[in-house]
């Protein structure tokens, strides 16, 4: 392995300061992005908890362990915290907020105060909607469709709603701080083509936050109104049209899953090179494809609403649109693959987790196609076969890509190493994990188990116990680095400043980085991925 | 880049910025895009404006002419004279006039309230006829329920300018404090020019909401 100093910096930005409120107040990117990990990560485990009562339900055919009225609740709630309190924030918020400023030589982010009071935000949005659920709950699927929403319900969906509006702003805030930073903070040299893939994918999921959020922050606003004043925008018996609900809420909800993925996209680039040891196969095309997944993911919203009455050419219209969007994510995952075709595969956790996160990617990209098909749609509408399509994309493809980066970055944050062979087996067991809870949903949805309930026929119960067990096995694929993080914290052995030997401003300062993050501005003078020119020390 | 040295020590300097020019950029070019999440915010009230008024163009036309032209009218000449004088205090702090950047920033403000004033006369009126959508409303005709519609939609567009304005009320009373305390000078009068950004956007909200709301088949009533 790498040899390195055995004692880590005498002064980095964990230590320069200390007590709570040295972290409370603090305007440093990187101590920000631990305050969203420590609060993601407990929404992380909240959502999983709500999960984990689904899938104990749902082992038996019959409606015995919850009622029905709590399952709702739980898989609603289950949405809306892995969603908004979880999947939206997490790379952006944790990785994007510590290692955009250090990826183009920047001291910080353009306005770190509202860096901060964009985790505030966040946090006053995440208490009231716990608020929620601690006081009942609310019932409506995390998609709030009007009019049971606003006419129907009699859950916190107010409560909840106001959560997930102020919460949107925090996210808001996050995408616009770093557009500013991406255009004005680069370091000498450091031209849009020579930027990290990682930034150019922040940079396209910031597009998506500050242009999208707002339209559900005042799509969540009238349904408040809806409720507490009894106007009529979305209701039919007050003639109202449900369906604009259903038109505003998917214009950011789509797009939304590009907010969860893209990031992790980012991070799929920045890995591959790393262990392949080679440029980015066509640099230029997964830059670019970033941003054209960001705009085609604002043009096909209306394929979730193709059997809630469309015309047959705006069916046609969006399902030729959707279709399109796999043009630039094929574009990447070919990429990447050639990227490795012939590399120097130095096959590492972070890589396993990337690999996981192509496998998984592919899958539920190209079952996103069978939905983007009009016709195929309405057979499999509201099925376990979308719920399974939206977690490869969403579980398999989002989240292995941030337990990806975490463990590619982890030496970079906090100065130690985690232990690489306990990471190789976590990577493994949510790969099974995964798979064996999922890939049975796509066969029960295709059988046409509908999603969102708590009973089904008894010939569904053996795909439905696989799933359950497959839960079981993810959860703890999950615990597992959650005990070795901790555990390095400690006792992990220290990193160096670079311990891959990778590329990138983030690489050449100390682990733990200063405060300042550079002793003296970088200048850049090379392409983003020049391991051809790297001497690899590894052994 | 030597011409920038002499600004390292500026008190407005932040420690994340390498120049002033920097900061300055920055931080304009963070006011257009959080404008840019303001539009698609009232981007989903016009949507829902657009619907209803092509479902119940009747309705429309009746609802709009229940609000009071007279009062919107003045309100619009107001607001648009308040641009004007927004204007006039960011070209005061680039100039380097804080006596009459801290002026012209008081007439906007009074100009914003006198609009917030006219505004609430409206809003009583409305309660007073029971037209405000609710249980509580109450209006004659075939089209009650899609006018109620209209009006909800009035009420959230109209509300939501409204509080914009009260905010940016309260913004400019801090910038005008600061630019009373000297805090600007040609070199450095971002805030201002950022608050004027802001104060403009609003007005210009209202240049739509004025047409859209209180002008729907005006001319056909009158003929």
């Amino acid at each position: 392995m790498i040899t390195t100093t055995s004692l880590l910096p005498r002064e980095h930005y964990l230590n320069i300061r200390y007590g709570i409120l040295s972290w409370l107040l603090t305007k440093d990117h990187k101590r920000i992005a631990l305050l969203y990990l420590i609060s993601i990560t407990a929404f992380f485990f909240l959502g999983g908890l709500f999960a984990v009562l689904i899938r104990l339900e749902l082992a038996t055919p019959a409606g015995d362990m919850l009622s029905a009225d709590t399952y709702n609740r739980m898989f609603t709630m289950h949405g809306v915290v892995m969603v908004f309190f979880f999947l939206i924030p997490s790379i952006p918020a944790t990785l994007g907020n510590f290692l955009l400023p250090m990826m183009i030589g920047a001291k910080d982010l353009a306005f770190p105060k509202l860096n901060l009071l964009s985790w505030y935000i966040f946090i006053l949005g995440g208490v009231i909607t716990l608020w929620a659920v601690v006081v009942g709950g609310v019932d409506t699927g995390w998609t709030f469709y009007t009019p049971y929403s606003t006419a129907a319900s009699n859950t916190n969906v107010v409560a909840t709603g106001v959560g997930v509006f102020i919460t949107g702003f925090s996210s808001i805030l996050t995408g616009l701080n770093f557009i500013v930073t991406i255009h004005r903070m680069r370091a000498p040299g450091l031209t849009w083509f020579r930027l990290p893939l990682f930034v150019w994918a922040h940079y396209a999921t910031s597009l998506i936050q500050i242009l999208g959020t707002p339209v559900i922050a005042i799509t969540v606003l009238l349904v408040a109104l809806e409720r507490a004043f009894h106007i009529g925008i979305f209701d039919p018996a007050l003639g109202g049209d449900p369906v604009l609900f259903q038109h505003l809420f998917w214009f950011y909800s789509h797009p939304a899953v590009y907010i969860m993925i893209l990031p992790s996209m980012g991070v799929v680039s920045e890995v591959v090179a790393c262990f392949s040891r080679k440029n980015v196969f066509g640099y230029s095309f997964v830059a670019f494809s970033s941003l054209a997944i960001a705009v085609f993911g604002f043009l096909v919203w209306a394929h979730h609403m193709f059997v809630a009455g469309m015309s047959v050419y705006a069916a046609m219209i969006f399902s030729f649109l959707s279709f399109s969007v796999a043009i630039p994510s094929a574009v990447k995952v070919f990429n990447w693959t050639a990227t490795l075709y012939r590399g120097a595969i130095w096959l590492q956790a972070p890589l396993l987790f990337v690999f996981g996160f192509i496998g998984l990617f592919t899958i539920g990209g190209l079952t996103g196609l069978f939905l983007a098909a009009a016709g195929l749609d309405v057979h499999v509408h509201d099925t376990y076969f979308v719920v399974a399509h939206f977690h490869y994309i969403m579980v398999g493809g989002a989240i292995m890509g941030y337990m990806a980066g975490l463990h590619f970055w982890w030496p970079k944050m906090f100065g130690r190493m985690y232990p690489e062979g306990w990471a190789k087996f976590a990577a493994l067991v949510v790969f099974v994990g995964f798979n064996l809870t999922f890939f049975p949903q796509f066969i029960l949805g295709y059988l046409g188990m509908p999603r969102r309930y708590y009973a089904y026929p008894e010939e569904f119960q053996v795909l439905n116990v696989m799933s359950s067990a497959g839960a079981t096995i993810l959860g703890v694929g999950y615990l597992i680095p959650m005990v070795y993080f901790l555990w390095s914290l400690r006792y992990g052995r220290v990193a160096g400043p670079n311990p891959w030997s990778a590329t990138g401003l983030e690489w050449t300062t100390q682990s733990p980085p200063l405060t300042e993050n550079f002793t003296t501005t970088p200048t850049v003078t090379e392409g983003a991925y020049e391991y051809s020119k790297r001497e690899m020390k590894v052994v | 880049m030597s011409n920038h040295v002499a600004h390292v020590h500026h008190p407005a300097l932040q420690h994340q910025f390498e120049t002033l020019e920097q900061q300055q950029e920055s931080a304009t070019l963070g006011m257009w895009l959080f404008l840019v999440t303001e539009i698609m915010f009232f981007g989903g009230l016009f949507m829902a404006y657009l619907l209803y008024r092509i479902w119940y163009p009747q309705a429309w036309a009746e609802g709009s002419l229940e609000l009071d032209i007279v009062l919107g009218g003045v309100n619009t000449a107001v607001l648009i004279g308040s641009s004007l004088t927004m204007a006039l205090a960011v070209r005061a702090a680039q100039t380097g006039a804080p006596r009459a950047t801290v002026a012209w920033l008081l007439i906007t403000i009074a100009l914003g309230l006198t609009f917030l004033v006219i505004k609430g006369f409206e809003y009583a009126h409305k309660f007073e006829m029971h037209h405000v959508p609710g249980p509580g409303f109450q209006f004659e005709g075939p089209h009650a329920r899609q006018v109620e519609i209209f009006l909800s939609l009035y009420f959230a567009m109209t509300g939501l300018h409204a509080l914009h304005m009260v905010i940016g009320v309260g913004l400019l009373s801090v910038i005008a404090w600061m630019a009373h305390k000297r805090r600007f000078s040609p070199e450095w009068y971002a805030p201002v020019e950022m608050s004027g950004l802001y104060w403009h956007f609003v007005d210009i909200v209202w240049i739509f909401l004025f047409p859209l709301l209180y002008l729907v088949d005006r001319a056909h009533h009158f003929a």
